[in-house]
């Protein structure tokens, strides 16, 4: 084989739902792969965040849209001679495919490396795919394909109700979903059409297992299955939205080897090299089988293979890619063995997906086959009771395991167990406790009677706990099997003490009565080959199932503890990992041992090089504690991994733990509203107005000060989101009612919110007290879209210098009041030049990494320095030394969210995110809206824009608009404004004006529109039901919308006045 | 919680484990050896080469899919290796009281029940591998009040062979070639494995003279313990390579037919018992995924000049497997009828059986 000199490997964009964190790993390690061979690197990918785009990673990284245009360029400019396709999940594959097809890679003599292209494609296209499966006799799940609704129809009437529909070549499951009649047959398949010109209609095998294989084969044929998975809901919940442990736990021997023969003669057959998951349903009553579905690359479930299993999939896929056989490598733990063999697991692992389905308006709650779940966690034990528990604790809902939570209001208990939602695990603890047997929970759910049964141990021992009533009574027996089976100290204190339960007090009370009894967890170590051979490196968990630590402590006080950030979700994802990830590297360089706690399987901070030992483990005050305990560290630093660890301060602090960094009570300072609020009070800096209101006239009377509108916080959230911007009293009412609850325990915090002004975000390091780095950026979008939701310029093109002096001015009163030493973030509101202090994080900020690798200055690194007690200088360049411009936009996933309203607010909605950098705005606008999903539209515009001065606003845009020969189609108001304006305009109908023509959701369903601008008035109900309707119309269609008026301008400015052509070409180290 | 009675593993070196009794309740000893593969208990429970020995198994859960009916087909269990168990007790972290499975007719602490094999469970089974894996592999005993409840007995000072192999000659399957099958504690597998494949089998005794009746090939079957007791077998064996008929072993038939060879064998310090043994055809680059349980080794250094390595272990290098360089005889050290494990080497049985049909 040929010498590859130089690699191309496409990333996969901003995190969005069905494609999240688990492809920066994959990347990493391909990356990592590529290095150790001596191959240059260039990577393509928008994400900024990630870890692949850092320094050190790829030779040459380009922050572009992941599109076959953008693709090319970078291939005409970098000439690579191999193309990595399968580290990016589908947006690469998709983006890689259509290079192939239409001649670009040979045109440019670039060669996939990996598996080849046809063997993707036999798998991506169904009927090639069960045509390809038919050839070896392996039995797929009997589909037809459709090009018609029509043809849907008779297809189910064929195959018989129910049935699943799901779209080709779509990630995640997207547009499918289960119809038990027509109807809901007609609706589904429209809306899988808009996103794929076929779509399959299968028998539905509702009920059978769901059972996983990962599968190697390197080009000399030969085989290996990394990791069997099985998934605790039954076939019909897609496997990213279920539990699933590792390895599978009710298979016997016969139906493991069984599937994993089929497995190895389907990747043989369809020719993959490198890796390959391949889905199976079967029988729970013989074993019958059907093959789901094949991906030819990493996928989610290789990155949760890889951590399940210690065999790093994705670094070994990239060598493969390169002619390797498997016998050449060595197993990257024990470095001794070979990397052909099948890991053995000594413990049992459980990943769950953690949802943020509160977070929208209007969403369905139910789960089914396609995906809705934004993050995930991986829990390690040595029991399945042990392991359910510890990751319900990890996905961070509030939830202290399967018992011991708040309880759930349910109606119709069958009718729960049947329909499954967010919430089924939690449903089946209530019916246990109810007294519904396992057999009744197996006949409504079809989880296997094992999954249950296994459930049905932490209920009866909660029972058991339930009879003591005083914690210095529980039997040192009963405690140590509570905690095998996973119960934390406070679950147990909670079932104890129940009415009188204190949760800090009695939880320590447990702690320290088990301590006694020596009642300890020990720390275990994921070899790959369950102690067969010593392993050389530090991957550990900890268990209550055993009696001997794996790894010896020094007590030296020698390292470093860094806390990770949990499980991605809204508002905290792939950003703090690159800060974790950051904040090792410097703690390893500094001369320390670094200790890293994290348990999400997508990240790179749980890969066990990135340190010198990784515990995967719970974030939980408790396992802290255990784990520190253990490791006598020098100090802990939690300021890098978002609110989870910060949220740790006070209490670790009280435990006598050396917290690295800004003081606890400093932490404190700043978390707490009313202290805070003092603090700028007594330094003199101006800040919204706000009150903690207890009831509804003390709401009305700060109201009638302030004015509306008003920003309603409350503290104990019914439904819905837990954050609104009420403009009229009808507003504020409906929402406290509906949505919350107001009483002395449940006050509800209102301010004052400030229309069009200006936010802003300070991202700084200091140290003691001292500012000695930081970045000023500007939201595109006034205030009121949250600014994890928001598009961030950096530096600012548009603040008045005035602005400016004063924000820094503000910002290093508060870092010296509050003695800060490491990263902070100060969110601020401006107004002609009046700033306004919104909030405080004393720790790093979801921008960090943005800002960082724009003024190419790492900001975690000097933080980490401080916290580390070095003391650091000011570096010499700054934010007006930037000669280019960086943008940082949102990815949204709205399209995998049913019914949600994919409109923007105070809360946070958005998945992911990019960063690209231009010479001006305009450039690094359309490479960041390019890479989010947007298009230039080619024909035609949509615009209902809101109220009078939203109109107003618009105006420029829609002339622009205009000029550039786009047909603009407006609602009536908007019409009317544009045709007085001189902006011709098409006038369309609303919703509810069903007898005008034509219509704007026919527009929409006859794909006449490229592009919708929709600009929400206010949140009253005929507002809602006739806007909603085109943005959720909009989103169901795969047009792209706009719901904001300053991102809309700015956007429709950047491509009137900047053709696509015009987008340079350039790598991250070209921009200096 | 589980009312349970404690009982304790005392290995040689005095290292003691205190843990759960399930199964049967009685004191018992044997040789402790660990296993890492994640299925397959009933098929290890009754496989002969387990004969005498404790089993460790390091996949914390054990009997999650219970046990499978002890239905017979084409005279031979269905679904279980032999007609009994074979360990002496069974070890896990943790068991599953209420096993899962369509197949299952009872749960895996009724049958060693029934059995009379105590199970033990509770303990930290990891720490024992270790211990075991730096030690090697020892004596151990189970007891549930007192250590002198029972011996420590140690299974490879006797003739484990002899006592696992059949009594007298058994006929199984049809077809126009004769294999004998020489039973050193064979699993059915094997069996199955040839009656599958068209041919006739004829299941002798070890040390039973095969040279005596008429055959078109050889097969030599795993089985328990030290090698050297099986001298007899060598004898028969070395006789049967002078007619040239192709010869075929598995395990301790490879083991054999190595010392037929010229080799010799030695105990491993804690053995190969997985699914997940990695072996490399000599002199090439194909590599096979394989099933192990053994203790001894083969010195493949000593073999006969006409002799070669057919196989290597790619983790330590020892020797997996042999063959004659002209003649039609070989074998391997892992199970290609695996039984528990991947079935990734199957094909030696067909290569096997291709040589008995080429064969005159």
């Amino acid at each position: 084989m040929e010498k590859i000199k130089k690699v191309l490997l496409l990333g996969s964009g901003a995190l969005k739902i069905g494609e999240a964190g688990e492809f920066d790993y994959s990347g990493s390690q391909a990356l990592k792969a590529m290095k150790e061979e001596g191959i240059e690197t260039v990577l393509i990918n928008p994400n900024i965040a990630t870890v692949q785009t850092s320094d050190g990673f790829a030779d040459k990284i380009y922050f572009l849209p992941v599109t076959p245009y953008f693709v090319e360029r970078v291939i005409e400019k970098e000439r690579p001679d191999g193309i990595l396709l399968s580290f990016g999940g589908q947006t690469a594959l998709n983006c890689g495919v259509e290079l192939f097809e239409s001649g670009v890679l040979e045109k440019h003599g670039v060669k996939v490396l990996g598996t080849p292209v046809q063997a993707i494609k036999d798998t991506e296209d169904r009927e090639l795919f069960v045509k390809k499966l038919d050839e070896i006799d392996v039995k797929t799940i009997k589909s037809e394909a459709v090009e018609s609704t029509e043809q849907a129809l008779a297809a189910a009437e064929r195959l018989g109700y129910p049935v699943i529909v799901r779209a080709a070549y779509a990630l995640g499951g997207l547009g499918s979903g289960f119809c038990d009649n027509a109807e809901e047959l007609v609706t589904l398949t429209e809306k899988a059409f808009a996103f794929s010109p076929q779509v399959l209609v299968e028998k539905s095998l509702k009920g059978w297992k769901e059972v996983e294989y990962e599968v190697v084969r390197d080009c000399y044929d030969n085989c290996i299955t990394v990791c069997n998975m099985e998934n605790f809901d039954p076939l019909g919940i897609h496997t990213g939205e279920s539990i699933v442990v590792a390895p599978s736990q009710t298979l016997s021997n016969d139906d493991y080897h069984y599937l994993r023969q089929l497995a190895i003669k389907i990747i043989r057959h369809i020719g993959i090299v490198g890796e390959c998951n391949v889905q199976y349903a079967y029988d729970p009553d013989s074993m019958d089988y059907r093959v789901i579905e094949v991906n030819a690359r990493l996928s989610r479930s290789s990155a949760l293979a890889s951590k399940a299993t210690g065999y790093p999939l994705a670094f070994v896929a990239a060598k493969l890619g390169l002619g390797y056989g498997l016998f050449e490598l060595k197993n990257s733990v024990t470095k001794e063995t070979s990397a052909f063999f099948e890991p053995a697991l000594d413990y049992i692992v459980c990943k769950i997906p953690r949802w943020d389905l509160g977070k929208f308006h209007g969403v369905r709650r139910e789960i089914g086959s396609s995906m809705k779940s934004v993050g995930e966690v991986m829990a390690i034990g040595r029991t399945f009771e042990e392991v359910i528990q510890k990751g319900l604790r990890m996905i961070g809902q509030g939830m202290h395991g399967f018992v011991g939570n708040r309880d759930l209001k349910i109606e119709d208990m069958d009718k729960a167990l049947k329909e499954p939602t967010d919430k089924r695990i939690f449903v089946i603890a209530k019916a246990m406790r109810e007294g519904y047997t396992v057999e009744r929970i197996h006949e409504l759910t079809k989880i296997d009677r094992w999954f249950l049964q296994k459930l049905q141990h932490i209920i009866d021992t909660e029972r058991e706990l339930e009879q003591v009533n005083d914690i210095a009574a529980v039997e040192p027996e009963l405690l140590r099997s509570a905690k095998q089976q996973g119960f934390s100290d406070f679950q147990i204190a909670r079932a104890v003490r129940k009415g009188n339960f204190d949760s800090f007090a009695d939880s320590a009370a447990v702690r320290s009565l088990r301590k006694s009894c020596g009642i300890v967890p020990v720390v275990k170590q994921i070899d790959t080959l369950a102690a067969e051979y010593p392993a050389m490196t530090n991957y550990l968990y900890l268990t209550y199932n055993g009696s001997e630590n794996d790894v010896t402590y020094l007590h030296d006080h020698r390292s470093v503890v860094v806390l990770g950030s949990g499980a991605y979700r809204i508002g905290s994802s792939v950003e703090f990992d690159w800060c974790s990830v950051n904040a090792l590297m410097t703690v390893k360089e500094q001369g320390w041992r670094s200790v890293m706690i994290n348990y999400n399987p997508e990240t790179v901070s749980t890969d066990y090089d990135m340190c010198d030992r990784l515990y995967f483990d719970e974030l939980t005050y408790e396992r802290v504690m255990d784990i520190l305990e253990l490791e006598s560290p020098h100090g802990v630093i939690l300021s890098v991994g978002g609110q989870i660890p910060n949220n740790l301060a006070t209490r670790l602090d009280d435990a006598g733990v050396n917290i690295l960094g800004t003081s606890a009570s400093c932490i404190d300072n700043a978390e707490d509203r009313h202290k805070f609020s003092a603090m700028l009070d007594r330094l003199g800096i101006d800040q919204p107005r706000w009150r903690e209101l207890t009831s509804f006239a003390d709401i009305d009377d700060f109201i009638r000060e302030v004015g509306f509108p008003v920003l309603v916080r409350p503290s104990y959230v019914l439904s819905g989101a837990a954050m609104n911007v009420c403009s009229n009293e009808e507003e504020l009412h409906r929402f406290l009612r509906l949505a919350a609850n107001v009483s002395k325990q449940h006050p509800v915090v209102v301010s004052e919110f400030i229309q069009n002004a200006k936010e802003i975000e300070m991202d700084a390091v200091a140290q003691d007290g001292e500012i000695k780095l930081y970045a000023i950026s500007e939201h595109i979008e006034f205030a009121g879209v949250h600014s994890g939701d928001a598009t961030i310029q950096f530096p600012p093109q548009k603040l008045y210098v005035e602005t400016m002096r004063r924000i820094k001015k503000v910002s290093a009163q508060i870092a010296k009041a509050l003695k800060i030493s490491g990263p902070f973030n100060i969110q601020f509101l401006a107004k002609n030049n009046d700033i306004k202090v919104i909030e405080c994080n004393l720790r790093a900020s979801r921008s960090f990494p943005f800002v960082s690798k724009v003024l190419k200055l790492n900001f975690i690194d000097l933080a980490t320095r401080v916290m580390l007690g070095e003391k650091v200088e000011k570096p010499s360049k700054s934010l007006f030394d930037l000669d280019y411009v960086g943008i940082k936009a949102s990815q949204f996933s709205f399209s995998r969210l049913q019914g949600a309203d994919p409109v923007l607010g105070v809360d946070m909605a958005s998945t992911g995110e990019v960063g690209c950098i231009g010479d001006d705005t305009d450039e690094a606008l359309l490479k960041a809206m390019l890479s989010v999903g947007h298009r230039i539209p080619r024909r035609s515009v949509l615009l209902s824009t809101g109220t009078p001065r939203q109109k107003a606003d618009m105006l420029e845009a829609a002339h622009m608009l205009h000029r550039h020969g786009l047909k603009i189609y407006a609602t009536e108001g908007t019409h009317r404004f544009l045709v007085e304006n001189g902006v011709p305009a098409v006038r369309v109908y609303w919703p509810s004006d069903p007898e005008g023509q034509p219509q704007a959701l026919d527009l929409l369903h006859d794909k006449l529109i490229d592009m919708v601008v929709n600009l929400p008035k206010n949140l009253s109900s005929a507002e809602l039901s006739n806007g909603y309707k085109i943005r959720r119309a909009a989103i169901d269609l795969n047009i792209p919308l706009l719901t904001n008026a300053r991102l809309a301008s700015t956007f429709i400015r950047a491509f009137t006045s900047m053709p696509l052509e015009d987008i340079q070409i350039k790598s991250w180290d070209e921009y200096k | 919680m589980r009312q349970t009675r404690k009982a304790v593993l005392m290995l040689e070196d005095g290292t003691c484990f205190e843990g759960k009794s399930f199964g049967y309740e009685a004191a018992t000893a044997g040789e402790v050896v660990f296993n890492t593969a994640m299925t397959g208990y009933p098929e290890s429970l009754t496989d002969p080469s387990y004969e005498g020995q404790i089993l460790v198994t390091t996949y914390p859960i054990l009997g999650n899919y219970g046990v499978p009916p002890e239905t017979v087909k084409d005279d031979v269990s269905e679904y279980l290796e032999s007609s009994r168990i074979h360990c002496r007790a069974i070890i896990a972290q943790d068991y599953s009281w209420e096993p899962s499975h369509w197949l299952a007719t009872r749960s895996l602490h009724e049958w060693l029940r029934d059995e009379k094999i105590p199970g033990l469970y509770g303990i930290d089974t990891r720490a024992l591998t270790k211990h075991l894996r730096e030690k090697g592999s020892m004596l151990g005993k189970i007891y549930f009040e007192s250590p002198d409840e029972v011996e420590f007995d140690d299974p490879n000072s006797e003739n484990l062979i002899a006592k696992v192999s059949c009594p007298e000659v058994q006929h199984h399957g049809e077809g126009d070639k004769t294999i004998v099958l020489v039973d050193c504690g064979t699993k059915f597998n094997i069996i199955r494995c040839l009656t599958r494949r068209g041919v006739k089998v004829v299941r002798v005794p070890w040390n039973y003279d095969f040279n005596t009746i008429p055959f078109d090939g050889l097969f030599i079957s795993n089985g328990p313990g030290n090698p050297d007791f099986a001298e007899e077998t060598v004898v028969n064996i070395r006789k049967a390579m002078e007619t040239g008929k192709p010869i075929c072993g598995i395990c301790m038939g490879n083991q054999l037919l190595a010392k037929a060879a010229g080799a010799t064998t030695y105990k491993l310090k804690y053995g190969h018992r997985s699914h997940n043994q990695p072996v490399r055809m000599t002199g090439t680059n194909t590599c096979y995924v394989t099933s192990q349980n053994h203790g001894f080794a083969v010195d493949d250094t000593k073999l006969g000049d006409d002799w070669e390595p057919l196989f290597v272990n790619m983790n330590d290098g020892t020797n997996e497997g042999i063959r004659h360089k002209t003649k039609p005889f070989f074998s391997a050290q892992f199970h290609p009828e695996a039984s528990s494990g991947p079935r990734d080497t199957e094909f030696i049985f067909d290569r096997f059986l291709e040589m008995v049909r080429n064969h005159g």
